[in-house]
């Protein structure tokens, strides 16, 4: 068995050199197949950015009465932090708020002359809440007005205000995944088929040759295997091909992409996950070139 | 088998090979044997059904009706796996050479030996014997393209030769050759023959045949019409 699997090992190497041409027209389908695997990849990695983006603008604010002291309002604080669906809460004081709504309209003169006039502070305290997860808030919500210990303290949520721009953001990001997980099985399968077609014609040009090797004697093992080392072989240089052409036009677009989705880096995501993304592009080359090459010699074996 | 075709090495047994159902006859209910060490010519014109007998003999065909033997085998059994053990009895030499492009003329012929489980030590011994042989000793590096068409035959030649079949069956091997090269493979092959091996000529060309003064096999239209010890092809 170990001669064999050598025989096939060093026919296999000889035929992907010898047939120069050929293995470099395979190599090359396979590279374009596989940059667009990679493309997947990093367009994945900028919608979750996108997404990510979108979602870290949502949050739910509960504003308490007046009448409310600080310390009911950061125990009710405190409360909401043991909730399994709420990922961050931050209790703003009146006073903190006032601080903060100053400092935002600090150019506005009439803003600040009003706010002078009035005297009092006319902000109320409120808990920031964060959840989980957008789909997250209206449970949340709901939470917090049928809770007795918690809605006799609450003058107002703003979810019940933004309630429709929360549902539709929440059907836009449900929708944009879905898309990107289809669109990644299409392109994926269509790269396949890419694959599998060039290695079909490479094997029917070898198909004389195929039936030499029948005829001499050779078992279906020995005819099959080199075809499979040779698939192997494509797809291994073709992931390395793919990983270099990658580099630069991820490199290219990272500015581009930077201008719309601030702090995405996609070059730097690239080169952190460099053996990750390697490691898909070979197992889909390797994977699909060996796959491939099984297939498409079968149906010469049959005589 | 029965007693008719018993210790025959070869033996079709009233077989006939239908295309489209009926409609194209490419043998008719033709039986024969033939024994070991014999060298046969199978005489006719193309079309006459010789590649036919052929490919049913390797098993690359399967006969519409009657049965196909060699030796043990009977080859109209075999399944599709056990075509490639039982194609080792055999070595086939065809009109055009098929030689595995990307082979040189040494791996042409180690291959014959590798796909039938050869060590290397004795592919090394082998090879050069069998190049030497067929005269081709300084040849053993080119590749198929790079040889003339009898020194093609020749290399196809010594790889139906080198494992030590039972029986070389040459499919028209002259056909694409000038005199001077069909002559020197014919005399390749009644070199084989007087080895011991068995040797299946098939062939359209008379002189060739007539010169030989072996057992011809004369077929026309997919049946057999003559079967002579030393005998002539008279185009029928």
């Amino acid at each position: 068995m170990i001669t064999i699997i050598t025989r096939i090992l060093q026919y296999g190497i000889k035929n992907f050199w010898r047939n120069g041409w050929l293995s470099a027209a395979t190599v090359a389908v396979m590279v374009m197949s596989l940059c667009v695997l990679s493309a997947l990849m990093i367009f994945s990695f900028i919608t979750e950015r996108a997404i990510f983006a979108v979602q870290d603008k949502i949050d739910v604010s509960v504003y308490f009465n007046p009448e409310t002291s600080e310390d009911e309002g950061r125990r009710i604080a405190e409360s909401l932090k043991t909730l399994p669906q709420i990922k961050e809460v931050r209790y703003v004081s009146n006073s903190e708020a006032l601080e903060v709504f100053k400092a935002r309209y600090s150019q506005e003169e009439s803003i600040q002359q009003a706010l002078n006039e009035l005297g009092d502070n006319p902000l109320l305290a409120s808990v920031n809440i964060r959840a989980k997860s957008p789909d997250l808030y209206e449970e949340i919500a709901k939470y917090l007005t049928e809770s007795e210990n918690i809605n006799k303290y609450v003058q107002s949520i703003s979810y019940y205000k933004n309630q429709e721009v929360i549902t539709r953001l929440n059907k836009i990001i449900h929708n944009v995944n879905r898309t990107g997980v289809a669109l990644t099985v299409v392109l994926a399968i269509i790269a396949g088929l890419m694959i599998f077609n060039t290695i079909w014609i490479a094997t029917f040009s070898n198909r004389e040759e195929i039936s030499i090797m029948r005829v001499v004697g050779a078992s279906n093992l020995l005819v099959r295997g080199p075809y499979v080392v040779e698939g192997i072989l494509a797809g291994g240089i073709a992931a390395v091909l793919a990983m270099i052409v990658t580099a630069p036009v991820a490199y290219y677009v990272t500015s581009f992409v930077a201008n719309f989705i601030p702090g995405t880096n996609v070059f730097s995501y690239y080169f952190s996950n460099f053996f990750r993304i390697f490691w898909w592009e070979l197992v889909f080359g390797v994977g699909v070139g060996a796959g491939s090459s099984f297939f498409a010699v079968r149906r010469y074996l049959k005589n | 088998m029965t007693d008719l075709f018993a210790n025959k090495m070869i033996a079709f047994q009233n077989v006939s090979k239908f295309y489209n159902g009926h409609n194209a006859v490419a043998l008719e209910d033709v039986s024969f044997q033939i024994n070991p060490g014999e060298f046969v010519c199978l005489a006719g014109r193309s079309g006459a059904g010789k590649s036919t007998i052929i490919k049913l003999l390797i098993g690359e065909e399967r006969p519409s009706r009657g049965r196909v033997f060699f030796g043990q085998y009977e080859v109209n059994k075999l399944k599709s796996s056990e075509l490639p053990a039982f194609r080792r009895h055999i070595g086939i030499v065809f009109q055009d050479f098929r030689l595995l492009p990307n082979k040189t003329s040494y791996e042409n012929i180690s291959f014959a030996l590798e796909v039938a489980g050869r060590s290397n030590r004795e592919i090394r011994e082998l090879v050069p014997q069998v190049l030497d042989m067929v005269g081709l000793s300084d040849k053993h590096h080119n590749f198929p393209h790079q040889l003339s068409g009898g020194e093609k035959q020749r290399v196809a030649i010594a790889r139906a030769m080198v494992h030590r079949p039972e029986v070389i069956i040459a499919d028209e091997p002259t056909g694409n050759l000038d005199p001077f090269h069909t002559w020197e493979i014919i005399n390749l092959l009644q070199k084989i023959n007087q080895l011991g091996t068995t040797l299946i000529l098939a062939t359209h060309e008379k002189d060739v045949i007539n010169s030989l003064e072996k057992r011809v096999l004369t077929l026309d239209h997919g049946r057999l019409i003559k079967d002579e010890e030393k005998g002539r092809y008279i185009l029928v």
